[in-house]
């Protein structure tokens, strides 16, 4: 009785058995190709773990040269728990990576995108977009050696591009080096201006999700499926993924503790076999094939130029595999995104074996 | 074309084209010429004066004679470019005398202007010290040169000889060079630091020049092999010692074996000290040992090791020691150090484990730096020959060296901690998972219409 | 919650009260046990949160002795986050502090009263009261700190 109460006082000022009839309403289709659908919900868990994680980490890290590494130094060994927190975050960040990119192929594979859900997409694909910027910013954050050179590198491949480019990389670096400038700049991108982008677009994405409900693999269209209700039904199902991940990162955390390494020194040379974080490699290794020159054009700049040329088509991909549309266009497509999907692994195996 | 002159302004019958008289023309082209000539002298002496230097510009016979000559004759001209002495402004008539701005040889190599030519061998260091032992002359040139360089030569091993009649042995110009003599601080001299091993072995290096005075021939090869050639030439350790800075450069001679411990303990202090004040000094002194070079030998000091303490097959204290106190001495040093270096292996080995095990420990490694501060201060106090001396040095450092394996087995036992508190942890995320699964199961089972 | 009226099946009435009681035996449990991992989640965060002894992540201050510790023309070795440090008092009064470590190769150097200069054991090494390189093979001089003298505490800071 008192729950009703408290429902009625809340919907007299909120309006919420409005969207309680919405919950309660909400299907999921079942089919072959549902266990896809998991994909969106694990990806936004591992993001919420990122922001508590990362929130519990900003009341100790301290983000200036001199005192970056010595903080997290001091998070792992003195803060009770320490460990496991900046453990679990690293690891996390890249388990979200993972699950972000399967989630966007198999949205892309399902052709997910196709009207009314274009906006869906644009603002997943930005999203993506975000998530590599937080990886790639984060990662510089504990200013360690191998974290200061992978900056380094990933840095000066922006200043390739012609005309923007080299603004581009001042404004990246906070100056022509990487320093300490990098460092604070870096962890106002992470800790504030991706974040609030984020989650404008993420709200957006998630609105669209609730307005059109979820997308059915076209051999589907047409026929009545099986429906699943989301409360409690699929949510339950998500649950025991989230709760299985929380096992794995808790794992991952205790059994492969995420290092540290040595401080960033500028003036020392650069390791061996610098290397970016896996996301990243596969770009890293097809620069690192192109040929010095092809044509008159520098091979680095033409393969820098190569993949923003590709980021903007995969943005696009909606308004260029039009639907209804042809068989054909729709095979070119698939086959397409098998491509990159083959090109993605491929490059990076290369540049983890290597 | 009759006309008035533009410059004189007369009439004339004849003019030139632009119409001036002739007298006017003649007055133009003088002008001009004059101009044109002292352009000419101007460009000239300028172009002049700064092909040919300003001291050859004061004539110098000797540098253009010579230089024009092949071999030994024209070296001396080319080679004095480089010469400090002639940076100082000084040329060929301030050393060997004569007239440098005579043209022809009588002149220029008069004895009524004081030339001297090339000094024989056993005159040279008077020749050189004919300046250089001049205080008053040297403060001219460089208040803080050193004078007594001559002095010194004479009571070395090669000032000795020379004065007894052996010419073959090193002089000023052996060392220095001659004609292209550079500064001691200029990297290219023969005498900077980074050359005076190659200098000596010229002659010391050579095993027929040595036979006949009997010295051994191996000293530079050895030397090339020690840990201070190591210092010098491949870190670059300007403050490492050469030949001359334990031998002396213009005083030169093997210091005295009771007196080894002195010059070693130029930069050695601490050890010498310690050797000084121990009863191997007196024994050594007596014995007529070298006091250093015994142990750690002369040109060839490698680094000592620890193996050379004790009574191992490497030690050098059973090479007089047998069964008496020294021999226990040596016992129970050489146990001490072992023991604090099994410590800090101990430490150092567990600490390795636990960072490769996941585990921040770079305190407690650095930490263990005081453990090997005592190993050194040990290692330096056996030439006390004192084992008590070791074992106050020792101590601090075992005590240092258990607290950073402490802190090895304290990362170990949190490792285990969070390895277990993971086990504990997914039993209940797993349970939980399954109970989730059996509710889903139990939800579905019912048949529809019922609401939970 | 709402049960399903009598809903007999090939075994009779009797499953309902075991139906309900099953449900409720699973609620229970999941509810238990979804307080525990909850609470096994949230009690290494609050611990997280509570600040640690050490409050300071970076040495760049640090108390080296206490004021009475150090005689004139004395001096003592302190350590100054993970670099040794020397503490030396003049013998007019006045407080020093230099990094200990030699410039020449690394050892850790000390205050000689007799001469009273800094000296390193290892070559001899020497350097002054304003910490330059004043003998022996040391190529550089030793990175003075600031000190500052709170209450009984001396307090270095690297400058």
């Amino acid at each position: 009785m008192k729950t009703e109460s408290l429902m009625l006082w809340l919907d007299q000022r909120l309006g919420i058995n409005a969207l309680a009839e919405l919950a309660r309403k909400k299907e999921i289709p079942r089919h072959r190709h549902s266990v896809w659908y998991y994909f969106g919900g694990m990806t936004l868990f591992l993001f919420t773990v990122q922001v508590a994680t990362g929130i519990l980490l900003l009341l100790y890290y301290r983000p200036s040269a001199e005192t970056a590494f010595e903080s997290v130094q001091f998070i792992i060994t003195e803060v009770q728990f320490g460990w496991l927190i900046r453990s679990v975050h690293s690891w996390s960040a890249n388990l979200m990576i993972l699950a972000l990119f399967i989630h966007m192929f198999s949205v892309y594979f399902m052709s997910a995108y196709k009207p009314p859900r274009e906006i869906t997409w644009v603002t997943g694909v930005l999203l993506f977009f975000i998530c590599i910027g937080f990886g790639f910013s984060g990662y510089l954050l504990p200013w360690n050696k191998l974290a200061y050179f992978a900056t380094k590198v990933g840095t000066e491949i922006t200043g390739v591009i012609p005309i923007v480019g080299k603004p581009m990389l001042r404004f990246l670096r906070g100056g022509d080096e990487v320093t300490g400038a990098t460092l604070t700049r870096f962890f106002g991108f992470h800790v504030a201006v991706l974040p609030a982008t984020a989650t404008v677009l993420l709200g957006i994405h998630l609105l669209l999700v609730q307005m059109h409900g979820m997308s059915v693999p076209e051999k589907y269209s047409g026929t009545s499926l099986k429906k699943m209700k989301f409360f409690p039904n699929f949510f339950l199902r998500d649950l025991i993924g989230w709760i299985l991940a929380i096992g794995v990162l808790a794992a991952l955390a205790a059994m492969f503790p995420w290092e540290l390494g040595e401080k960033a020194d500028p003036f020392s040379p650069a390791p061996a076999g610098i290397k970016p974080e896996w996301y990243f490699l596969f770009m890293f290794q097809t620069l690192k094939y192109l040929p010095a020159k092809i044509l008159f054009i520098d091979g680095e700049i033409l393969g820098v130029l190569a993949f923003g040329l590709g980021g903007l088509v995969w943005v696009l991909v909606p308004f260029l595999n039009r639907y209804p549309g042809t068989p054909k266009r729709r095979k070119f497509f698939t086959v397409f995104g098998i491509l990159v999907v083959a090109f993605i692994v491929v490059m990076t195996l290369i540049g983890f074996v290597t | 074309m009759s006309s008035f002159c533009d410059q004189c302004g007369q009439i004339f019958a004849s003019l030139s084209k632009s119409r001036v008289c002739r007298r006017a023309t003649l007055r133009r082209f003088l002008t001009l010429a004059v101009v044109a000539c002292a352009i000419l002298i101007f460009v000239s002496i300028s172009f002049l004066s700064k092909i040919v230097p300003v001291s050859a510009q004061q004539k110098n016979s000797c540098i253009e004679c010579h230089s024009q000559l092949e071999g030994r004759l024209g070296d001396p001209a080319r080679l004095f470019e480089n010469d400090i002495h002639k940076a100082r402004g000084l040329s060929c008539n301030d050393c060997h005398g004569g007239d440098p701005t005579q043209d022809d040889k009588k002149g220029a190599k008069s004895a009524l202007h004081g030339y001297t030519g090339k000094p024989a061998k056993n005159l040279i260091p008077n020749f050189c010290g004919k300046c250089h032992s001049d205080a008053a002359l040297m403060k001219k040139f460089n208040p803080s040169l050193r004078v007594d360089q001559v002095q010194e030569y004479w009571t070395s091993v090669h000032g000795t000889k020379l004065r007894a009649g052996d010419t073959n042995v090193a002089t000023c110009v052996s060392c220095h060079d001659v004609h292209g003599i550079r500064a001691p601080g200029d990297p290219m001299s023969s005498v900077s630091p980074l050359n005076v091993a190659e200098t000596c072995a010229k002659c010391h290096g050579n095993a027929e020049y040595m036979k006949s005075y009997d010295i051994p021939h191996d000293q530079y090869d050895k030397y090339k092999l020690s840990v201070h050639a190591k210092a010098l030439y491949e870190k670059h350790d300007l403050s490492a010692p050469t030949c001359n800075d334990c031998h002396g450069n213009h005083g030169a001679a093997p210091p005295g074996l009771a007196s080894v411990a002195n010059v070693c303990g130029q930069c050695h202090a601490r050890q010498s000290t310690l050797f000084q004040a121990s009863p191997h000094k007196a024994a050594f002194d007596k014995m007529q040992i070298g006091e250093c070079i015994r142990c750690h030998s002369n040109h060839g000091i490698v680094a000592p090791t620890d193996q050379m303490l004790g009574v191992g097959a490497e030690s050098v204290c059973t090479s007089c020691h047998n069964n008496d106190k020294g021999y226990d001495g040596a016992v129970q040093m050489s146990g001490k150090i072992e023991n604090l270096q099994t410590s800090i292996h101990r430490a150092t080995e567990i600490l390795d484990r636990a960072e490769r095990a996941g585990m921040e420990v770079s305190r407690p490694k650095f930490e263990l730096r005081e453990a090997f501060d005592a190993l050194t201060q040990g290692r330096v106090l056996t030439h006390s020959a004192a084992p008590s001396e070791v074992e106050k040095a020792i101590e601090p450092g075992i005590a240092s060296a258990a607290k950073s394996y402490k802190a090895g087995e304290d990362a170990f036992s949190e490792l285990t901690f969070r390895r277990q508190g993971l086990a504990v942890s997914l039993v209940f995320i797993l349970f939980l998972a399954f109970l989730v699964y059996l509710k889903i199961r139990q939800i579905e089972s019912e048949p529809p219409g019922i609401e939970s | 919650m709402s049960v399903n009226a009598n809903n007999p099946d090939e075994f009779g009435i009797g499953n309902q009260p075991k139906n309900e009681s099953r449900r409720r035996f699973l609620d229970y449990l999941l509810g238990t046990s979804a307080v525990a991992t909850l609470g096994a989640i949230f009690y290494p965060i609050f611990r997280f949160m509570v600040p640690p002894q050490i409050t300071e992540a970076q040495q760049n201050s640090v108390i080296a002795a206490k004021s009475n510790e150090i005689a004139n023309n004395s001096g003592k070795i302190f350590k100054f986050g993970s670099k040794p440090g020397i503490i030396i008092r003049t013998q007019t009064g006045d407080l020093k502090a230099f990094s200990a470590s030699c410039t020449h190769l690394d050892c850790i150097v000390q205050y000689q009263p007799e001469t009273k200069q800094i000296w390193c054991a290892c070559h001899n090494g020497q350097y002054d009261l304003t910490g330059k390189n004043v003998g022996g093979p040391p190529p550089r001089p030793l990175e003075e700190f600031t000190v500052n003298v709170k209450g009984d505490d001396i307090v270095v800071t690297k400058s």
